[in-house]
């Protein structure tokens, strides 16, 4: 495979960080201010992309939602790769019952229907945004465990490790200073990959009405919108879907190339 | 060990998980902070609220109300729904043949087009169909479910007029076959797309690791054919993790069958639970929860026995 000095999918993402952030200074229109004089209208000079069910800005909308569906699935991606480094470490590390509890935990964890939990517990709870964020941190965790924990299994019998246990460095220090570097290869193709799970996850739970709550804007929830005025405005349905599918195809294609760069297959 | 002691040791871990749920389910629905959405009626007195809550068994101590949901769950009574006011445990079952229907055509359709597929390309890695079909999952992967049934919607139902844009059945024609079909179709397409780009992957590289393995020479060596080869030796070995696979996909596939649903108002268990969520309808989330659970636990179990069946060497220990 050529290997391009910037990845495409890199230059992609950074495109679409670019959008949801600095858009708006070009594009200073209020996401959320309704305009019912303006329903479902298609592009104009004001509203580019048209305005929606609402008489929102469809382009504003786009950012906005944007801000909040990257935010929400960056942060649960470093959830779960804390949550998976910390499993995953301990349980290689030390080896033994630690070992065969973390791993049955680890099935266990894999074997729950994540959409029911999250179902269950969004509306026991509340949906907010912290509580969205720890669901897809807490149910993604897994993969990045059995990964670490196969790595650091290898890792604690080679000679480095051995050296500075002879030295007497605690734990901790190896583990910090000696393990957590070999690991960055896999950790930054987990994390890409991870970002894109996170994105259809938040996504998947906004349009069904239980993530991100209206008025506050995100991709997922647009398109609960939209489905609604199907027969009249189809247009709607497009942009968030489309701004979705780029965001994780450039989540995905990341992971691929730096998987790839690094010659590591997992 | 026999597949009698197998079975009953598995059934053992299956019960424990069950109640490990019913448990946490019961732990979370008390954690919750307010109650029933009825509850939160703020022209409610005092009087009415103690009636709703005697009604609902919620003014009863935390242990007391534990044993009783246990005990009312060993009889099937899994409580009142809020918003239906039917039992819950019966009106969850009652979609269970609609799930069932569009779960089961999917994963039947997702491994008619994985198997073939990805044996085709794993008996020939970085040939052009396993490097077409390579980015065909990944862009399969990387699709949002939903947005695509939208987009099936638009383009089938409310552009072509080709076929219903959700529901089973058109009311009055409940029992044409054709028009259950073609009610099919549409969710069946969305479901079914990222289970089979998961289970052409799975197979896929099954296949290259067997035909990898020392086996295949030695068969070779012998003088089989490449197709007695491929045939009694990469394909048995390849194929039986699959079931595995298959029990992985359960979770995803539950779930992606409550997206579909949703998007497709399909009367499943699905939708029900998502319904359910938004109006606060604690027993029939229970409900769905337990129903969602019972159906990992019983569809892990007997995809270990067939595996035992399957597989001789599972069976000496």
């Amino acid at each position: 495979m050529k290997r391009a000095a910037i990845p495409l999918p890199a230059l992609l993402l950074a495109c679409l960080l670019a959008f949801a952030w600095a858009g708006p200074l070009l594009h200073r229109v209020d996401p959320d201010a309704l305009d019912l004089r303006r329903i479902a209208s298609r592009s104009s000079v004001a509203n580019p992309l048209g305005t929606d069910e609402s008489g929102r800005d469809v382009l504003a909308r786009l950012m906005a939602g944007g801000r909040v569906s990257l935010a929400v699935a960056t942060v649960a991606t470093a959830v779960a790769l804390v949550l998976g480094t910390l499993v995953g470490g301990l349980a290689g590390w030390r080896g033994g019952w630690v070992d065969g509890l973390l791993m049955r935990l680890t099935d266990a964890a894999m074997a729950v229907p994540v959409l029911f939990a999250a179902l269950a517990l969004l509306s026991l709870f509340g949906s907010k945004p912290p509580l969205l964020i720890g669901i897809i941190g807490a149910t993604s965790w897994m993969g990045i465990a059995r990964l670490v924990r196969a790595e650091v299994a290898v890792l604690r019998h080679s000679d480095f490790v051995m050296a500075s246990r002879a030295l007497g460095r605690p734990d901790s220090a190896i583990f910090l200073h000696h393990l957590l570097p070999q690991l960055v290869p896999i950790l930054t193709v987990a994390a890409s990959v991870g970002v894109a799970y996170a994105i259809l996850t938040e996504s998947a739970l906004s349009y069904l009405g239980l993530g991100v709550q209206p008025p506050r804007a995100s991709w997922g929830n647009m398109l609960t919108g939209a489905q609604a005025s199907l027969y009249t405005a189809p247009r709607l349905a497009i942009w968030p879907g489309v701004m979705i599918l780029l965001t994780t195809l450039s989540c995905n294609g990341l992971g691929k190339w730096l998987r790839l760069r690094s010659g590591w297959h997992g | 060990m026999s597949g009698f002691g197998f079975f009953t040791r598995r059934l053992v871990q299956g019960l424990l998980i069950l109640w490990i749920v019913t448990t946490a389910t019961f732990v979370l629905m008390h954690l919750a902070p307010g109650g029933p959405a009825m509850l939160a009626d703020p022209k409610l007195g005092p009087v009415e609220r103690a009636a709703i809550e005697a009604r609902l068994g919620i003014n009863l101590p935390l242990p007391a109300q534990y044993l009783a949901w246990h005990r009312n769950l060993l009889a099937g009574d899994l409580g009142q729904s809020y918003l239906y006011q039917t039992p819950a445990g019966q009106t969850v079952l009652a979609r269970v043949p609609n799930t069932l229907l569009l779960a089961g055509s999917a994963l039947l359709l997702s491994l008619l087009i994985a198997v073939p597929f990805g044996i085709r390309a794993g008996l020939n890695p970085g040939g052009p169909t396993d490097r077409a079909l390579d980015l065909v999952s990944f862009a399969a992967l990387s699709l949002p479910t939903f947005w695509y049934g939208i987009v099936l919607i638009m383009i089938f139902a409310a552009v072509g007029h080709l076929l219903p844009a959700g529901g089973v059945a058109t009311p009055g024609l409940e029992t044409s076959v054709i028009d259950r079909l073609r009610h099919l179709i549409l969710p069946v397409a969305v479901l079914s797309l990222p289970i089979t780009a998961e289970l052409y992957r799975y197979v896929r590289t099954g296949i290259v690791s067997v035909a990898n393995a020392p086996h295949i020479p030695a068969a070779r060596a012998k003088g089989l054919s490449e197709r007695e080869i491929t045939r009694k030796h990469l394909l048995r070995n390849a194929l039986l993790p699959i079931l595995t696979v298959i029990g992985l996909q359960a979770p995803m596939l539950v779930g992606g069958a409550a997206i579909t649903e949703t998007v497709f108002s399909w009367p499943g268990m699905g939708r029900l639970g998502v319904e359910a969520a938004l109006g606060r309808d604690y027993p029939v989330v229970m409900a769905t929860t337990l129903a969602v659970a019972v159906a990992v636990v019983g569809v892990n179990i007997v995809l270990d026995l067939l595996y035992r069946w399957f597989d001789p060497r599972l069976r000496i220990e």
